[in-house]
């Protein structure tokens, strides 16, 4: 009997491990491949030049821009929103309340729709509602912002990365001492003002792991901005709100299924992986660790 | 007798359907110092509390009965529960400095009440630290963070920002609790200086504590006040037999 049972314990504690040990493997394998496939082509001329040849050599600096670009557009409309919506869930809704419960349940409904549904909400709301409205109103139907650009990828992708900024946020305020805002209101500070002045500075590292994730979020994804503002190819790089432009996810995906030859782009494929790679791994990090102090300081 | 600074009226709160104060009623006069003793759960602090309303921030309690100071009712729909606290300051159990400068702390009551000139706040800072007898201390490092401080030192340091908004009652809560000796008699000493300007309530579990600085003792047990008087009386000849006990450390 106890024989048996520590047989089905060692099969047990071996799968576990084997599976954990496959995990790890598939990552190494990964990394390796993807760095000795890009290393070759990886130089500081490779982040800083535009693609030439018809995107066959050159670099990639309009997807490193671009992206770059996107996401601080993005952050701008996230961040500030998310935050507001934080503050209003934990702070002045209660949480019973009808308006409080709907928020959730969207924010969760909002975390688990497939991005390429925000790719088409996009397209439809911002594109052709908010954009062809514009047009018409404003400049007599005459085409500009009925078309895709970074404004409507960025606020497209800002819609996407909203729970986590949410999320992020909310939780970084559940941390600040119920004996501070005390402090603050018994010294005839309004609920905004201790908002203002206690809650919001004691949320910052919250604020920020929330903005650091959204981001790497938002430089990855690549199927919210397909059809709302990246291009193919650019020659020149974004200067208006109008402008398409170009991503360091979207340039991998043309180069292995547009290029004139895939093979031959494959250097670049691999060392654009890299960068992209690089980019999100460290902007996780940064998260990862914040968060980590956040997490001691509240204990 | 000096003036009634505070009244309740058989003030009663449940939290949700548990009772924690029943019907309690007192007169707390101006400038002197009132003690609230009792054992742990029989509804101190909350008293405390409902007299600044800092128990409207929780949901589920339900107040009844009034508390008039200086003669309004401060529960009345046209009172400004800010302008309120402004009135009656809070010292809590746990020092609570904010994650500021030692200088931000003092000032953040002044700041609030719309004060930008920095002359005038460093007038502010200065004379509410020198009042609650702590700026010898700390007058060389005003701009370091207030967490450097020692508990001692951070809770006389709330009391100096709660002295910054210039209020006329002061609450306590246990401000000695967590202190060791010396601090807890520099904060003694310190009531004994405030009491001349402002009234203070204070909430203490130290029998000798409250014998030493307070001029008039509530006896409170399970959400009643059992005795309220003169200090030396409830200390040398209680009414009741419950307050008896308490103070000779019979139970509680
Ligand atoms: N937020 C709350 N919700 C529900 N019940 C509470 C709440 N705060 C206090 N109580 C209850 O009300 C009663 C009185 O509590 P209170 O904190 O006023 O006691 P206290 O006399 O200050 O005790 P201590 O000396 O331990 O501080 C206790 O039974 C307590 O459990
Ligand atoms: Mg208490």
């Amino acid at each position: 009997m106890s024989k048996r049972k520590s047989l089905t314990g060692g099969i047990f504690i071996g799968a576990t491990a084997l599976s954990a040990f496959l995990i790890i493997a598939v990552i190494i394998v990964l990394l390796v491949v993807i760095i000795l496939g890009g290393k070759g082509t990886f130089s500081w001329e490779f982040l800083t030049a535009f693609p030439t040849d018809g995107m066959m050599k050159g670099g990639i600096f309009p997807a490193i821009y671009g992206t770059a670009l996107l996401v601080l557009i993005m952050s701008v409309a996230a961040v500030p929103f998310g935050t507001i919506t934080a503050i209003y869930l934990t702070e002045y809704a209660s949480e019973k309340s009808i308006l409080a419960q709907t928020i959730r349940f969207a924010v969760r409904t909002l975390a688990t729709v497939p991005s390429i549904i925000f790719g088409l909400f996009g397209l439809g709301f911002f594109i052709k509602f908010v954009g062809g409205g514009m047009d018409n109103f404003f400049l007599g139907g005459e085409l500009k912002w009925g078309q895709p650009n970074i404004l409507w990828a960025s606020l497209t992708m800002a819609l996407l990365t909203l729970p986590v900024v949410i999320v992020s946020v909310e939780e970084a305020i559940r941390t600040v001492p119920r004996e501070l805002r005390e402090a603050s209101l018994a010294l005839g500070a309004t609920k905004w003002e201790t908002i203002k002045r206690i809650v919001l500075p004691g949320s910052r590292a919250g604020i920020m792991t929330g903005t650091i994730l959204a981001v790497s979020r938002g430089a990855g994804e690549v199927a919210p901005i397909l059809f709302t503002g990246a291009a193919y190819y650019l020659a020149t790089l974004p200067t208006s709100l109008s402008d398409q432009f170009m991503n360091l996810g979207y340039h991998i995906y043309i180069m292995a299924t547009q290029s004139a030859n895939v093979d031959q782009t494959l250097p670049i494929q691999f060392a654009t992986t890299m960068v992209l790679l690089m980019l999100t791994f460290m902007l996780n990090l940064t998260a990862v660790i914040i968060r980590a102090r956040l997490r001691r300081k509240a204990k | 007798m000096k003036e009634t600074k505070i009244k309740t009226k058989n003030l009663t709160l449940f939290y949700g359907a548990k009772m924690a104060l029943n019907s309690i009623s007192v007169d707390i006069p101006e400038n002197e110092v009132t003690a609230f003793i009792g054992p742990s759960g029989c509804g101190k602090s909350t008293f405390l509390r409902t007299l600044n309303r800092m128990n409207d921030l929780i949901p589920g309690v339900k107040i009844t009965g009034e508390v008039l100071v200086d003669s309004l009712n401060i529960y009345d729909k046209q009172i400004d529960v800010v302008n309120l606290r402004k009135k009656i300051g809070m010292v809590f159990q746990k020092s609570n400095p904010f994650a500021k400068s030692i200088f931000e702390n003092v000032a953040y009551g002044p700041r609030i009440n719309g004060i930008t000139d920095r002359k005038k706040l460093e007038e502010i800072v200065e004379r509410s630290l020198k009042n609650a007898f702590i700026w010898e201390e700390v007058k060389d490092r005003l701009h370091d963070s207030a967490m450097g401080l020692s508990g001692g030192q951070q809770q006389r340091m709330c009391i100096a920002r709660t002295l910054a908004v210039e209020p006329e009652i002061i609450l306590m809560d246990e401000p000695a609790s967590a202190l060791d000796p010396i601090s807890t008699a520099k904060i003694e000493e310190l009531i004994f200086e405030l009491k001349k300007n402002y009234t203070i309530v204070i909430v203490t579990h130290n029998m000798q504590q409250a014998a030493r600085v307070s001029d008039l003792t509530a006896f409170f047990y399970l959400g009643e006040l059992i005795e309220f008087g003169k200090t030396k009386k409830i200390f040398t000849s209680p009414d009741k037999k419950q307050t008896e006990d308490y103070i000779t450390g019979r139970f509680g």
